[in-house]
This record gives C-alpha cells, sequence and structure tokens, in this order.
C-alpha cells in the first residue's frame, strides 16, 4: 500500500490477542522497518469478552494526530466489530475478516475483502488455538503487504513469551501461506 | 552559588536501544535512567503498567519497590527513601492522587525531592479507570492545603515520558519540590517507537549535597537560589525535618509569624524567581499566527488535526504546547496574546483548568477560548476546529 499514512484498525473481543495483534503490526513496522507507528487501544475494565479495539499508524513520517478516523485497513474478528467499525472503512480500504465469527454485508466497489478461519487453522493446523491473533498477523503480512513478511516475523519471536516462539512462528506461517494462497 | 551537580546516567538504569513501548513503560525507564532507585504505589489503573515495570525491573537494576498498604502510605514511604538518599517516586491515578494530597503538602513544606506520576483518568471519584482526562491539572498545582508551588511536566507521547521524566526528577532535585508527572490514559498507554540514549549523553542531576560541616550545617538555610541544600540520614547531621513551620535549623516555629512569613514565601519564591529555568514549551507556526492554539499532553496532538483542517481553509494557526504546565511561561504567553486575534484552549476537563490561567495570565490583551471536554474520550478534532473558525469572528 504506497501511501504516507496507512490507517490500520484491528477488532473484536476482549481474549482474542487484538492489542497484542497492534503491537505486533506497529513494532515490525517502527522498529523492524524503520518506520513510525503509533498504536492506541480501547478497551473496557473487563478482562475477557468486552469489546475491545487496537489502532496502529503506519508512516514514513512522524505521527502528529494519533487516532484512526478512516482506515485503510479493517481487521474484524467479531460480528459487534463488525457492525461497528465497518462503516468507517476507506471507500477503497480493505476489509480482513476472521470469516466464521462474522456475517458480512455487501461492501462497497472499490473495498477489497480477504476471509480467513483464523481460529479454526489455529486450532487445527498449529494446535493452539490462541495463537489465532499470529495466525492473522501472518494473513494481514501476506494480503497487504504493509510489512515485509521478515520484519513482522522478528516481530513477533520479539514479542511473544519466551517458550512459546515456536509454535507462534508456526502460526505466522499458518496465516502467511493461506494469505498467500488468496493473492498469489 | 547555587550547589547544583549535573552528571550523566548510571548505566545499569539504561536500556540503550529503541524500543517499541507504551507511555507507562516508558516512564518507567526513564526513571530508571534518571536514577530513580526506589517506588512505593498502590496499582490503579491506568498507571499499573509504570510499578509493573519497576518492580521486574529493579532488582537487576538494584533498587526496591514496595507495593504499600494504600496511596497514603505509598506517598509517605517515598519521602523517606529520599531521606535516606535515594531518588524515589510513586505513581498513581486520579482515586490514588487525592489520597497523596496530604503528603504532597508534607514534600513541599519539608523541601523534599520526589516525584508523584499521576497517568489521568475521568472523575471524580472513581469514574473512568480505562480512560483519559487532563482534570487533575489544578489537583496537582494546589490539591493539598496551605500555600506552596510545586512543578507539573506533561508529555506527549512515549518518548516524551521518558525523556521528560528524567527532566521532572532533575528539576526536583533543582529546587528540592515534589515534581507532577501528569500524564493521561492516552499517552499512558499509547505505544510508539522509544529511543533510548546511551547512559553518557543522558543528563542527571545530582542531590545538592551540602559541603558544610556537621556543626555549620543548617538545613533549611537557603542557597543564592531559595533553595536549601541538602543531607542525608546516617552523614552524621543532626537535622530535624518537620511539617510544622520550622527555622533554618529545622525546628518547630509555629507560632512565630516571621519564621512562617519568609518560609512560605521562599517555599513560593523558589519556583516563581526561578521559573525562567524551569519553563519549557514548544511552538509550532506561532510566528505571524491570527489564533495560537495553547494546550498540553494528549490534546496537544489531538489540536493538530483541528490545526490543519482550519489551515486548509487558509487560517493561519499556530501552536504553542506547554511540557512544563507548572508555572507557565507566562512573559511567552503574554507576547503571543498581543500579537493574535485569540487564543484558544483545548483541554479534557470541563472547567478549563489550564485555560482559566491562561486567561488570567493574558489579561484581556486577546480573547481566550476554552474548548472544554469531559473526559473518557478525546476532543472530536472538528470541535478544535469550529473553536478556531468561531475565534477568528
Amino acid at each position: 500500500m504506497d501511501r504516507d499514512r496507512i490507517e490500520v484498525r484491528l477488532a473484536g473481543f476482549g481474549g482474542q490477542g487484538i492489542i497484542m495483534m497492534g503491537y505486533v503490526l506497529g513494532k515490525a513496522y517502527s522498529i523492524f522497518e524503520g518506520g513510525e507507528a503509533t498504536l492506541t487501544q480501547s478497551f473496557g475494565p473487563e478482562a475477557r469478552g468486552g469489546a475491545c479495539s487496537a489502532q496502529v499508524i503506519l508512516s514514513k513520517n512522524r505521527i502528529l494526530y494519533p487516532y484512526v478516523t478512516k482506515p485503510d485497513i479493517l481487521v474484524v474478528m467479531s460480528q459487534e466489530a463488525y457492525t461497528r467499525y465497518y462503516p468507517s472503512l476507506k471507500d477503497d480500504g480493505i476489509l480482513i475478516v476472521e470469516e466464521e465469527l462474522v456475517r458480512l454485508g455487501d461492501l462497497k466497489p472499490n473495498q477489497k475483502l480477504f476471509k480467513i478461519p483464523a481460529t479454526r487453522l489455529a486450532e487445527e493446523k498449529v494446535g493452539r488455538r490462541l495463537t489465532l491473533n499470529i495466525v492473522m498477523c501472518g494473513f494481514l503480512a501476506a494480503v497487504t503487504g504493509v510489512v515485509s513478511k521478515e520484519a513482522m516475523e522478528k516481530s513477533v519471536l520479539d514479542t511473544v513469551p519466551a517458550g512459546t516462539e515456536e509454535v507462534n512462528l508456526k502460526a505466522f506461517q499458518v496465516g502467511y501461506e493461506y494469505g498467500k494462497s488468496i493473492v498469489g | 552559588m547555587a550547589n547544583i551537580k549535573w552528571t550523566t546516567a548510571d548505566p545499569k538504569g539504561v536500556l540503550t536501544g529503541a524500543h517499541y513501548l507504551d507511555g507507562n513503560h516508558a516512564a518507567c525507564e526513564g526513571a530508571l535512567a534518571a536514577g530513580c532507585r526506589f517506588a512505593a504505589g498502590y496499582p490503579i489503573t491506568p498507571s499499573t503498567e509504570v510499578v509493573e515495570r519497576f518492580a521486574s525491573r529493579i532488582p537487576e537494576v538494584g533498587g526496591v519497590f514496595i507495593q504499600m498498604e494504600d496511596e497514603i502510605a505509598s506517598s509517605i514511604a517515598l519521602q523517606g527513601a529520599v531521606w535516606a538518599g535515594l531518588k524515589a517516586m510513586t505513581v498513581t491515578s486520579g482515586p490514588g492522587f487525592s489520597l497523596m494530597m496530604e503528603h504532597i503538602g508534607l514534600a513541599a513544606m519539608t523541601e523534599t525531592p520526589c516525584v508523584f506520576v499521576n497517568v489521568q483518568r475521568g472523575g471524580p471519584s472513581t469514574g473512568t479507570p480505562t480512560l483519559p482526562a487532563q482534570a487533575d491539572m489544578m489537583q496537582a498545582r494546589w490539591g493539598s492545603h496551605g500555600d506552596y508551588e510545586i512543578i507539573a511536566v506533561s508529555p506527549s507521547s512515549p518518548q516524551e515520558c521518558f525523556d521528560f521524566i528524567i527532566d521532572a526528577f532533575n528539576l526536583a532535585e533543582i529546587y528540592r519540590v515534589p515534581v507532577m508527572f501528569m500524564m493521561d490514559e492516552c499517552v499512558g498507554h499509547m505505544t510508539e517507537k522509544v529511543i533510548i540514549p546511551e547512559p553518557e549523553k543522558i543528563k542527571v542531576v545530582e542531590r545538592r549535597w551540602t559541603d558544610k560541616k556537621p556543626g555549620e550545617y543548617l538545613p533549611f538555610e537557603p542557597d543564592d537560589d531559595l533553595v536549601p541544600n541538602m543531607v542525608k540520614a546516617g552523614d552524621g547531621y543532626r537535622i530535624h525535618v518537620t511539617g510544622l513551620t520550622h527555622d533554618e535549623r529545622g525546628y518547630p516555629a509555629a507560632t512565630d509569624v516571621t519564621v512562617h512569613n519568609k518560609l512560605v514565601r521562599r517555599l513560593c519564591d523558589k519556583i516563581y524567581k526561578n521559573a525562567h529555568k524551569i519553563w519549557k514549551w514548544e511552538e509550532m507556526d506561532t510566528d505571524g499566527a491570527e489564533i495560537v492554539v495553547m494546550s498540553y499532553g494528549i490534546s496537544a496532538r489531538v489540536a493538530l488535526r483541528g490545526i490543519e483542517m482550519a489551515r486548509e481553509r487558509g487560517v493561519k494557526v499556530g501552536l504553542l504546547r506547554l511540557i512544563v504546565v507548572w508555572p507557565l511561561p507566562e512573559p511567552r504567553i503574554r507576547e503571543i496574546a498581543d500579537k493574535v486575534k485569540a487564543i484558544v484552549v483545548p483541554e479534557l476537563n470541563v472547567r478549563a483548568q489550564v485555560a482559566r490561567e491562561i486567561e488570567r495570565v493574558v489579561a484581556g490583551r486577546c480573547p481566550v477560548i476554552p474548548v472544554g471536554h469531559a473526559g473518557a474520550g478525546v476532543h472530536d478534532p472538528n470541535d478544535i476546529y469550529n473553536a478556531i473558525m468561531e475565534a477568528l469572528k
């Protein structure tokens, strides 16, 4: 995506690892690709189950205004997140969905859609359901190209708890390959 | 000559490199780089990550973190650590800040250098734990009873949380004053690249230890910058530190009007009269501006979008972003007020806590237009844009 400022919103419910996805993406772009990335988050007092959203702005330049208004990329992992945030997606934006958790309506003509059963892939191909967010990170890198595979991988390894590198790397690859099988 | 000794950071506390950190973690790293080796706290959202990180980092750096039974205890434990010779902080949010007020007054009265971090959330009372506000700004200034002045610093990004908490510790040492590090939930939970320099590039102020010998030393005798030099417990000096009005020996003189007048005036004057060395702000396009937006913390960053919208319509708008909010850079504010049509002040409180002070300073030179907000979110940039356009009329 060749834009000076790319706005990304990742949304779902607490416990899906939404904020960590934002963190991995932001770190990949800022630390491992040398750009600037601002991650902001919104969540309620609940530990799990509440609505949760992470917003990441990616830019080559210093980021002044730190919030997402009209995302270029929207990743939704719950029906509520889709209903709430889809209307703000740019007319030529990219929508990425956890397809088994979201029932979609019609898209605008220039919007692009990429669907993945991330939770099921995490369970069946990785063997750990809770790696669904890292599966989604791989998918996002493959279908959008906003960050390189290498930077995203480094970021995953730099972020996940010690001792879980292998399973998370596998999750990343599962998501990445699923994405590449769609975009080629 | 005031006894200020600049040095560089102790490498043990400095994680040199590029990190992807939120403001809370960055503030912790800044505190460690500044030489903070003691923190006491009663963790509270949205400030928890500061002490969480401190508790995990301090064993390797060398120092102490104590999770106290409450904020009242936290705000006095850190003062004990300071009088034992350490640099210290406590970290909280609104409800805890309210409980700390008495001891902020004690730190002001006993001239105990220390840092109070307040990651502001919406209030009053328990309010909105996970959502922002900037509504403790007046409380930071005068929340404790009696007359005193403090310094308040407000960062707008994780990098500034790192950089400016170092300033906060340095100012605390130079002026022997509690410094309020006034973050907000947005900046605390915003994650960005934070560059931590090499330790030799981080400037740190040592405690202003006295050169005088036991017997000659008077613990509250001011140096020529109005600030007394210090000793610590165990150095062999006999000292008395009290919240009662005290003379230069530190002895209570609670019925002596002359002593009280001299002490309280000095506590205020050491900030007023040194204010020009304390002020810190950043300006953007203020030369030739018709309207200047004055703000701080997260609101200053949100205002940038409103400013951009007004510029697209040909309005000349500048920004003065306060980094040190208290004391205000009064002469510069007046200078700007003489040249512009109006000053617009967005902040996350309804009662215009900083805007009213700006209005007092401006004293009718131009209109000062507050853009209030109850918190639990940030301004819609349109509201700031509308205020700018309205101010032009």
